[in-house]
């Protein structure tokens, strides 16, 4: 017998949870300075949005929300790696990467406060709305892609599934595509270990998830996901690879979802605490803080500064939220179509009536 | 002008609108140098190359979704599922992306695409091959569902559906791909996309079809016209946004009405004809609506195909019985 192909996954890091950058080469950013700080900002004010919409979902202001807890690092590291004349594909929990690429947060609270207007978000016009339908974003990044490259365009697509999403068939079906077209793409499974109950092991008894896209033949590798630098490293190189024409990359990133899945969830009924405790001394934020201390970059009257203007940001979005009106009966109707079928504009002339008669 | 079938029409209006719009690409499972399994796309992919005729690898969800990712980034892919019953696939991103990306966005994103789908029984096929489940799509808000019966409207009708800003489903009655030649002139004119077509005109009852079915309809209203009886008859076309101004005139014309459908009865097409005219035109009939229908079953293999569709002599029994209440 002989060897036909013979593959391997290989494992990124640069910034261990104590803060310390290892790896024999370091990549710019690691001693952008600038940058990262910038991005450790981001990284906060992430974290205190999310706090702050679970807050206002248990005070019944807000519908269920995904909280993006512990997913900080790899959600901006795709979002600053990216252009903004790339086309992001997420799932619903990326909001890190969404700021990053201009979403407002009154915008995020506005989709999970039950209003169509949270999706015609600021930021890229090309972007996806999140997509509830599990990997489904995947193919429709695939195609995003393929008109990129039909039309010639320097630019890729970027989309993200979980480690329950990376089950599905559309994530690898989309792996085929971007393998059979050569498309400018990245799928990234952002593995945080559970899909709502069912652990990381129940998917699949493979080593690794970031093996799936080497059955496509893709570049394919695990990275730290709680490791800002190497998440970026990764993606900035993988969408390299896609503007020079060399295809698609899949990126592992290993990262660990400390909430709940959504605020209807409650994790303690099926995931044992020390296991949750334990991912804490790994989560993001409190290694890049390390990181930027150790050299110098970072103290504590910044970080207090920091939590203040963040709380302000926070603050100032939610009371935009709050102050968003109702869309009103006819926007249910109105964007079903380019132009109106007569059988639906009666329809709404019927909602509009009963609206004025229970008003009046 | 050539006289052209059905399916040639259908390749004719690719054809015009590949080379009008560069947006415009097909993509599916041997569309390409093969030009289909019913040569749909025949000669497309020579013509405008593999780039624009594009052959997929074979998964329906991928191209699909991939159909949806295009459209939405501002091309205009013709999709084709190979037979409805392969369809299925598909339908996550029909329903769940396809119908709902202009709303969900509030228009930031839309989603201009069109999936063809050969359907319908009759032609000796394996299983799978023969189902007319239109009525599943006609039931998803934010679909058009376009069913042409002849070349004239099939040339037409496609290149409505190709322009349009939002997602057609167009099903093509693969049993009529062969059956009658017409001169359609390859102009680029439309039809539009929200209306029925009276192409017999009648006195004495109504005749609504879409489909393939249009054959035994128009031979049943040549057998009732020996009989002295003048029936109007209605090609539906577009059965989704659905125009039942149209009928229900020709009802209040006529006085009856007899529907004829392919598919199942239970929650089809013809459900919602009838309720309709229950609704807005009871005063003008005479007799019950009568509908003939495929029977509650699945499609059965082709040994039986001929028992489960609707026969013309099916059609005039339903016929005389609305003819005979006075």
């Amino acid at each position: 017998m002989t060897t036909v192909a013979s593959f391997n996954i290989d494992y990124l890091q640069y910034l261990t949870p104590n803060g310390e950058l290892v790896g024999d080469k370091k990549p710019r950013i690691a001693t952008d300075f600038d940058q990262l700080k910038s991005i450790y900002e981001l990284m906060v004010l992430t974290r205190t949005f999310d706090s702050k919409a679970v807050a206002l979902q248990r005070t019944g202001k807000l519908g269920t929300y995904a909280s993006c807890l512990g997913h900080e690092a790899v959600h901006i590291g795709i979002g600053s790696a990216m252009a903004e004349e790339d086309v992001f594909a997420p799932m619903y929990r990326e909001y890190g990467a969404q700021f990053y690429r201009g979403v407002k947060m009154s915008e995020v609270l506005n989709y999970w406060g039950g209003d169509e207007r949270g999706s015609h978000f600021s930021g890229p016009q090309h972007d996806f709305p999140w997509c509830v339908p599990i990997a489904t974003q995947c193919t429709h990044a695939a195609g995003a892609a393929l008109a990129m490259k039909l039309r010639g365009e320097k630019r890729a697509a970027v989309s993200v599934v979980g480690d329950g999403g990376s089950s599905k068939g559309d994530f690898l079906e989309a792996i085929n595509a971007a393998s059979a077209f050569t498309l400018p793409m990245v799928l990234m499974i952002v593995n945080n270990q559970w899909a709502i109950s069912v652990p990381r092991k129940k998917q699949s008894s493979g080593r690794t998830l970031a093996q799936k896209g080497l059955a496509g033949g893709l570049p394919s590798i695990q990275v730290d996901g709680n490791d800002y630098i190497a998440v970026y490293t990764a993606v900035k190189d993988a969408l390299k690879r896609a503007y020079e024409g060399k295809g698609a990359t899949v990126i592992e990133a290993i990262t660990y979802r400390l909430s709940d899945h959504t605020t209807a969830d409650d994790a303690s009924r099926y995931r044992p605490d020390d296991e949750v405790e334990n991912a804490r001394q790994f989560e993001p934020i409190k290694r890049m803080r390390k990181y930027l201390m150790n050299n110098r970059q970072w103290n504590e009257q910044l970080e207090n500064q920091l939590l203040e203007t963040c709380k302000k940001e926070v603050n100032e979005a939610v009371d935009e939220y709050l102050s968003t009106g109702n869309p009103g009966v006819a926007s249910m109707f109105d964007y079903m179509f380019a132009e109106m079928p007569h059988t639906l504009a009666a329809q709404k002339q019927y909602a509009l009536d009963l609206e004025e008669k229970s008003n009046g | 002008m050539a006289k052209v079938t059905l399916v040639e029409a259908v390749t004719m209006a690719m054809d015009y609108e590949l080379g009008h719009d560069k947006d415009v690409v097909i993509m599916g499972e041997d569309v390409g140098i093969n030009g289909g399994v019913f040569r749909a796309t025949k000669g497309l992919a020579q013509k405008y190359g593999e780039d624009r005729v594009i052959d997929t690898p074979l998964a329906e969800a991928m191209i699909a979704g991939m159909a949806v990712g295009m459209a939405t980034q501002g091309m205009k892919p013709i999709a084709e599922a190979q037979f409805m019953g392969f369809i299925y696939p598909m339908v996550e991103h029909i329903v769940c992306h396809a119908a709902r990306m202009r709303n969900r966005t509030r228009g930031r994103l839309t989603c201009p695409l069109v999936i063809r789908a050969p359907y319908g029984g009759g032609i000796h096929a394996p299983e799978h091959h023969s189902e007319s489940t239109e009525a599943l799509f006609a039931h998803i808000p934010g679909l058009r569902v376009v069913i042409p019966s002849s070349p004239t409207r099939a040339y037409g009708l496609l290149l409505a559906a190709i322009r349009s800003p939002d997602p057609v489903i167009f099903l093509e009655p693969k049993r009529i791909y062969h059956w009658s030649k017409e001169e359609v002139e390859n102009d680029g004119e439309e039809y539009p996309l929200d209306m029925c077509y009276v192409i017999r005109e009648g006195e004495d009852v109504t005749l609504v079809t879409w489909g393939a079915m249009m054959k035994e309809t128009l031979e049943a209203a040549d057998k009732l016209a020996e009989q002295g009886v003048s029936a109007e008859v209605i090609d539906v076309a577009t059965v989704s946004p659905l125009d039942m101004d149209t009928i229900a005139e020709s009802v209040a014309k006529t006085g009856r009405c007899v529907i004829i459908q392919e598919a199942a009865r239970h929650c089809s097409l013809s459900s919602e004809i009838a309720a309709n005219l229950a609704d807005q035109g009871l005063y003008d009939l005479n007799a019950p609506v009568k509908r003939v229908t495929g029977y509650d079953v699945i499609m059965p293999l082709f040994k039986m195909e001929k028992k489960y569709m609707p026969t013309t002599d099916r059609i005039l029994k339903a016929v005389n019985q609305v003819l005979e209440v006075s």
